[in-house]
C-alpha cells in the first residue's frame, strides 16, 4: 500500500483531484494520529513530568525527505560518559504519526559516546523530539521539522 | 567485420532509425540517484544501511544450497559468485535455444527448471530477487553491455516503439515523461530518465526490495494502462530497449530510490 | 528466515569506542495501514533489541511502528576485552534472531 500510517489527510485528496497530480491514488487510511496532547503525555511517561531543559542534544534529520518511509535520525548528546555523568537513555517521539514513539535508547557509560542512529518513518510532516535522560536526573532536549513530500507516481496495492 | 560486430552496428542503426528524437548523447544521460538528497544517497552507498544488502546476503547463502530433483547448487556449476561479475549488464539476451531473450530473473528460472530440475520461483518472490540481486551485485560499477546479437535487434525495435506509444487513460507514453520531461518536477518528485541501472531496487514506497517489471508495471498503472502480465514479452521489450539506451552507464544494483 | 548484518570492528585497542551498526530484514508492518479489504493489516513489528558484550548489557532499545521497515541501527560502546557481542531483536508473532560477533581487544 502507498501511504503507511498516513491518517487521512486532505491533502493527498486534493491532490487525487487536481489534473496535475492524477496518478496519486487515495486509499482509506485509519484516522488515528498523535496529537501534540498525545506527544506531551507519552513525554511526560519518561520524564515524569520533571523540566526538559535545552540543549546538550543534536538531532540530525533531513529537513525535507522525498520519502516519509526510511527517514535517517541521529541523536548525539554531550556527555562526558563517565561513570559519575552520563546519559542513561536517549528518547525520540514524533507528533503526527498514529501514535508519538520512535524509539528509546537505554545506554551508559560504557557506551562511551552518546550516539544512537536509526531509520525513522514519519506519516507527515511533523516535528520530531529528541530527549536524553542524565544519570543526574535531568533530562535535555531539542526537537525538528521535518517536511515530507509525497512521491508523483506510487503504486496500487497489489 | 564479424557477425557479433555487424549486429552491433544493426542494432544501433535500428535504435537510431526507430527513435531519431529520443538519442541522448551518453554526456547528458543521469542516474536519478544525482536527483535524490545526500541522505537517501548515503543510504544508497553505505552497505550496511542499504536495505537492499539483506536481499544480497540472502540470495549469497541460496547461491550455495542445493535445489531441485538434480540436487545442484548454482557454486556446483558456476563456482563463486563472484564469478558472475559482468553478467548482469548483458541482459536481458537469448539463453540457449530459447526462442526469445530473457531477462536475468527469467534466466535464473531457466537454470532451475533445466539445470537444478526444480520449479521456477514465482516473479517477485523474496527468493527469485535474492539471486537477481546477489548475481546483480557482482556487476556493481560495471557498465551496461548488452551483447552485440543481432537476434536482439527487433526485440530492442519493439521496446522502442513500446517505450513512445502513448497508453492507458492518461494517454501518456513512457517518452514524455522519462525523456520530454526528464528533470523537471511532477508534484515534488524529479522525473528520472528512467535507467534501469539500479534493478532490483530498494524502493522506500515498497519498503521492499523489487524488480524493474515491477516499475516498469507501476509506471503503466500511474497511466491507468492495464499492465501486462509479470513475464510478459513486452516487459523484456522494454527492457532491452532500456538497457540498450544505457549502455556503458554503470550499474548501482541495489539501488535505493525514494 | 530472517537476515542480520552487523557492522563492527573485528579488532580494537582497549577502551576504544567502537560504532556497532546493525540492519535486519523485517516488514514492520505498522497497525495502522488498512489492505485491499479496508481492514487493518495486523501491527507485526520487532519491539525489543538488546546488545550484550560478555554478557553485560551495553546497549538495549524499544522500537515502535515508528521504526522504518528492514530496521537500522547504530549505537557505540567501548571495546573493555576480547569477547562476544550478542545481539537479539524480538517482536510481535513470535520474532526472534539472535546473532554473535566476536572481537579481539589488544
Amino acid at each position: 500500500m502507498n501511504a503507511p500510517m498516513r491518517p487521512a489527510v486532505s491533502r493527498r485528496g486534493f491532490l487525487a483531484g487536481s489534473g496535475a497530480a492524477a496518478m496519486i491514488t487515495v486509499l482509506p487510511v485509519t484516522a488515528a494520529h498523535a496529537t501534540p496532547e498525545t506527544l506531551d503525555a507519552a513525554i511526560r511517561e519518561v520524564t515524569g513530568g520533571k523540566k526538559l531543559n535545552a540543549g546538550k542534544v543534536a538531532l540530525d534529520i533531513p529537513p525535507l525527505v522525498e520519502n516519509g518511509n526510511a527517514v535517517p535520525m541521529k541523536v548525539s548528546v554531550e556527555s562526558p560518559m563517565s561513570a559519575k555523568d552520563h546519559v542513561k537513555a536517549i528518547h525520540v517521539f514524533n507528533e503526527k504519526n498514529p501514535q508519538p514513539h520512535v524509539l528509546n535508547a537505554y545506554i551508559g557509560p560504557r557506551a562511551g559516546k552518546a550516539i544512537v542512529q536509526a531509520h525513522i518513518k514519519l506519516a507527515d510532516s511533523q516535528r520530531v523530539v529528541a530527549i536524553a535522560e542524565l544519570s543526574d536526573g535531568t533530562f535535555w532536549s531539542t526537537s525538528a521539522e521535518v517536511i515530507v513530500t509525497i512521491a508523483a507516481c506510487t503504486e496500487e496495492v497489489t | 567485420m564479424s557477425l557479433g560486430s555487424a549486429g552491433h552496428v544493426l542494432l544501433g542503426l535500428l535504435v537510431s532509425l526507430t527513435a531519431p528524437a529520443l538519442a541522448q548523447a551518453p554526456g547528458e544521460r543521469r542516474s536519478g540517484y544525482h536527483d535524490m538528497s545526500p541522505s537517501l544517497q548515503a543510504m544508497q552507498d553505505d552497505e550496511i544501511a542499504n536495505p537492499g544488502m539483506l536481499w544480497v546476503l540472502d540470495g549469497e547463502a541460496m547461491w550455495n544450497r542445493k535445489q531441485g530433483a538434480a540436487a545442484k547448487s548454482c557454486a556446483d556449476c558456476h563456482g563463486a559468485v563472484s564469478t558472475m561479475a559482468g553478467v548482469a549488464a548483458r541482459y536481458p539476451a537469448f539463453s540457449g535455444a530459447n526462442p526469445r531473450p530473457v531477462d536475468l530473473a527469467q534466466r535464473i528460472n531457466l537454470c532451475r527448471t533445466d539445470n537444478q530440475k526444480a520449479d521456477a520461483y514465482p516473479y517477485e518472490s523474496k527468493e527469485l530477487l535474492s539471486l537477481t540481486a546477489v548475481v546483480t551485485r557482482q556487476s556493481k560499477d560495471l557498465p551496461i553491455a548488452p551483447p552485440a546479437d543481432p537476434r536482439l535487434a527487433p526485440f530492442v525495435a519493439a521496446g522502442a516503439d513500446l517505450f513512445t506509444q502513448r497508453q492507458g487513460q492518461l494517454n501518456l507514453s513512457c517518452a514524455q515523461c522519462h525523456e520530454d520531461n526528464a528533470g523537471r518536477k511532477l508534484a515534488a518528485a524529479t522525473i528520472p530518465q528512467a535507467h534501469p541501472i539500479g534493478y532490483p531496487i530498494y524502493r522506500l514506497e515498497w519498503q521492499s526490495l523489487g524488480s524493474l517489471q515491477r516499475r516498469l508495471r507501476n509506471c503503466l498503472i500511474g497511466m491507468r494502462a492495464e499492465p501486462y502480465a509479470y513475464g510478459a514479452d513486452e516487459y523484456v521489450a522494454l527492457e532491452l530497449y532500456l538497457a540498450s539506451r544505457a549502455r556503458g552507464m554503470p550499474i548501482e544494483a541495489p539501488g535505493v530510490r525514494p | 528466515m530472517a537476515n542480520a548484518l552487523i557492522r563492527m570492528p573485528k579488532t580494537a585497542k582497549r577502551g576504544e569506542v567502537i560504532e556497532i551498526k546493525t540492519l535486519i530484514q523485517h516488514p514492520m508492518e505498522t497497525g495502522y495501514r488498512a489492505g485491499m479489504n479496508g481492514t487493518l493489516i495486523p501491527r507485526n513489528i520487532i519491539e525489543d533489541f538488546v546488545c550484550t558484550y560478555n554478557g553485560v548489557e551495553v546497549c538495549r532499545m524499544k522500537l515502535s511502528s515508528a521504526i522504518a521497515a528492514n530496521p537500522f541501527i547504530s549505537f557505540f560502546t567501548t571495546a573493555t576485552e576480547t569477547g562476544v557481542l550478542f545481539f537479539r531483536w524480538t517482536g510481535d508473532e513470535g520474532f526472534k534472531v539472535e546473532e554473535t560477533v566476536s572481537i579481539s581487544v589488544a
